[in-house]
């Protein structure tokens, strides 16, 4: 079982770490809401809880709750431009249907 | 495809905590009023602490200031005023009562609503209703154990914008978020449709205390939308109450009553009636007079009411253009449908026997609580999207005074029109935009609801501009009119409210006068039609001719056309169709070849000192 962040990702992720001056890594996780069932999380984690999975990827905690790992096994976390956008972007295998925007998914 | 940022920590699991949001749905009634609140797509009623579910809709002002709410409030007491069926006095002006009412109007309010006087002072019935409301919500609040988030109000079908805005006005007072007004044929719908599936063509046939509704109803795939709506908003229990009382005191040959004996004969009127829908004889009093009222008698009593509402049934069927062979149900709704004489009648009319499986004075309540707890937010399973109609189409004034219908009438609502529209004139830099509703053809048989402009518009020949005029009618049957030219983006919009002061005789007048104008509407539009492209035809070929006419016609040429021009003109102004679209083909087929000339000599324009190898970049 594993999240996948590409080097791309992690450069990101450090650098926004650097600027934020603490934390332990970035959680990924998924919640319930949406209109197509469920949403990722994901934030910075300053402490772990006793039950997370810590993966490291290119020097990056990418911290997960069991409950969540079911959902994301697999998944791989970009980052990406597109036009004037950019931010981070999931490539989950599990996903069945997606909502139309994207913002939520079903498994 | 989206892309996600970084949270702070907690900020992204935030949105997992989501409370279960508290609605509640409001049958706000003429005689009694509930309160129902939905959970996981069930909706129960909410009982008092004595268990009572229904609540009489009558309020006690006492001197000392202080009010009773419900039963209590009906047995009086010294130094009280008892106010009962204000439902009825909503938003309602003096001169809309023409009959007896058990307590006395304030008569220093000529204008405007009603107040009503009581011990405490002059009380308007918006503060009759907040009261009521009030007393409702305080039920469901110790049930659903919090504030309510938001509630679902019912009115009937046919309340106008005034009666509408009143009872808003009560709600706030009463500091409730109201989350839609539903009208109650419609809740019933719901309630009926959510719980049993049901699909097909319905008539809700709605006979409370004061109003009677029908609604013919479309249930598809869990998807509700109303084909029409008709009824009498003064029709229900209290007019058969009182007409029991009319004729005891004409039996009795008793007349000059005080306000509390009058009183008390509807309340002995309301008690025999429902005494009668077991037995078939009951003894009434009137002092030391006495005598029997049979079931026929009251059957003869109740058959012109019954007779009133079944016509308004076969109103609402040829509304739609269906027959009573196309209705494969009707529900009851309301109190009064409990009465055995209503439920033959109706039975006999529609020839199958009507549903009732769901407390007739219940459902319209339960109704509100499910469609309260969609709107609040609180999903489950597929809730079922509810549509209402528009009662008359939508639409603007186009040239020559006609409607040009956006949105046509019995659209479900919320819906979204758009069409777009051009100049008249070359170098038009402004448009106004009058927007109409009814069914006539030309706006003046309409009525005006709004008119704004559209300033700033880019000069352009005429035809040019393309401005898309949209129609947006939102859930609660507000109007948003936006104008936009395309090219240069410009917008300018206005808001209305569609239904705003037409009742219901106004609806239906207005819907049967376009049925039956329709051909000599039709005449009068090709007309115009044909009025405004011969002017149009004239005004451009004028500017091409100040142009080029010169450059590029003949002498004899262009006094033909001017000639032809000129006939037309004076045609145009007449009122023979078919002379004007003869015309305006000959001016048509006569400039073409200008036109060909004129499109040449543009293009030559346009290349003149250009090299064949700086051309190849701009083609």
């Amino acid at each position: 079982m594993a999240i996948l962040l590409t080097e791309n990702a992690a450069k990101h992720v450090a650098s926004q770490m650097a600027a934020r001056g603490k934390g332990v890594g970035i959680r990924v996780g998924v919640t319930t809401t949406g209109c197509s069932g469920m949403a990722y999380v994901l934030e910075f984690v300053d402490e772990l809880n006793a039950e997370d999975k810590v993966f490291a990827n290119h020097g990056i905690n990418v911290i997960v709750d069991p409950k969540s790992l079911l959902y994301l096994d697999g998944t791989e976390m970009d980052f990406v431009k597109t036009g004037l956008n950019e931010g981070f972007e999931f490539h989950n295998p599990n996903i069945k249907g997606e909502c139309g925007c994207g913002e939520s998914f079903t498994v | 495809m989206v892309l996600f940022t970084i949270a702070e920590p907690g900020l992204g699991r935030a949105r997992q905590v989501i409370r279960r949001k508290r609605a509640a749905g409001i049958d706000l009634g003429t005689t009694n009023s509930l309160v129902a609140v939905a959970r996981e797509g069930k909706a129960e009623v909410i009982a008092d602490v004595h268990g009572q579910r229904l609540l009489p809709s009558v309020v006690q002002y006492r001197a000392d200031g202080s009010h009773v709410v419900g039963s209590d409030a009906m047995s009086p007491v010294a130094d009280a005023t008892i106010i009962t069926s204000s439902k009825r006095l909503l938003g309602r002006s003096r001169a809309d009562i023409t009959y007896q009412l058990p307590y006395v109007l304030d008569a220093s309010a000529q204008e405007g609503m009603v107040r009503i006087e009581t011990v405490a002072g002059p009380v308007s019935p918006v503060q009759v209703a907040a009261d009521i409301l009030q007393s409702l919500a305080e039920r469901a609040q110790t049930e659903s154990g919090g504030e309510l988030d938001g509630v679902v109000i019912t009115v009937p079908a046919y309340f106008d914008e005034s009666q509408r805005q009143a009872t808003r006005a009560a709600a706030r007072i009463a500091g409730l978020k109201v989350l839609r007004l539903l009208n109650e044929p419609t809740a019933a719908a719901v309630a009926y449709g959510l719980d049993k599936q049901l699909q097909g063509t319905i008539i809700i046939y709605d006979l409370g205390g004061g109003t009677f509704d029908v609604s013919l109803m479309r249930l598809h795939n869990g998807v509700f939308e109303v084909l029409a709506i008709g009824g009498d908003s003064a029709l229900g229990g209290d007019d058969i109450d009182r007409a029991i009382a009319g004729w005891m005191q004409q039996q009795a040959g008793s007349s000059g009553m005080t306000i509390e004996d009058y009183r008390q004969l509807l309340q002995q009127s309301r008690a025999a009636k429902h005494a009668l829908t077991a037995a078939s004889t009951t003894t009434v009093t009137i002092g030391s007079w006495q005598t029997q009222l049979t079931r026929d008698i009251l059957h003869q009593l109740l058959d012109g009411f019954i007779e009133t509402t079944l016509k308004a049934c076969r109103r609402v069927l040829r509304d739609a253009g269906l027959t009573i062979a196309d209705v494969t149900d009707v529900v009851l709704v309301g109190g009064s449908t409990r009465t055995p004489r209503v439920q033959q009648k109706v039975q006999e009319f529609f020839g199958r026997a009507p549903l009732c499986s769901i407390n007739p004075d219940e459902v319209v309540a339960l109704g509100a609580a499910l469609q309260a707890d969609v709107l609040v937010g609180n999903k489950y399973g597929d809730a079922a999207l509810l549509l209402d109609v528009m009662p008359l189409s939508l639409g603007i004034e186009t040239m020559g005074g006609l409607m040009e219908k956006i949105i046509p009438r019995n659209s479900t609502l919320p819906v979204v029109r758009a069409q777009e529209f051009t100049t008249f004139k070359d170098g038009q830099t402004v448009m106004t935009f009058h927007v109409f509703q009814g069914e006539r053809e030309l706006v003046s048989d309409c009525r005006s609801l709004a008119r704004f402009e559209l300033r700033g518009i880019p000069p352009m020949v005429a035809g040019a501009a393309r401005i898309k005029v949209s129609f947006q009618v939102d859930a609660d049957g507000l109007l948003e009119v936006q104008a936009e030219e395309l090219t240069s983006g410009i917008k300018s919009s206005s808001v209305v409210k569609p239904s705003f002061g037409l009742a219901e005789h106004d609806i239906v007048d207005m819907i049967k006068a376009s049925i039956e104008s329709a051909a000599a509407d039709k005449v009068r539009r090709t007309l115009r039609e044909r009025q405004v492209e011969a002017r149009r035809h004239i005004e451009s070929l004028q500017a091409a001719l100040q142009q080029d006419g010169d450059n590029l016609l003949s002498a004899d040429e262009k006094h033909k056309l001017e000639q032809v021009m000129q006939e037309l003109a004076v045609a145009a102004t007449g009122e023979d169709a078919l002379l004007i679209e003869r015309l305006t083909e000959s001016l048509n087929n006569l400039s073409r070849d200008f036109a060909g000339r004129r499109m040449d000599a543009g293009i030559k324009a346009a290349l003149a000192g250009q090299r064949l190898d700086s051309l190849g970049d701009k083609l």
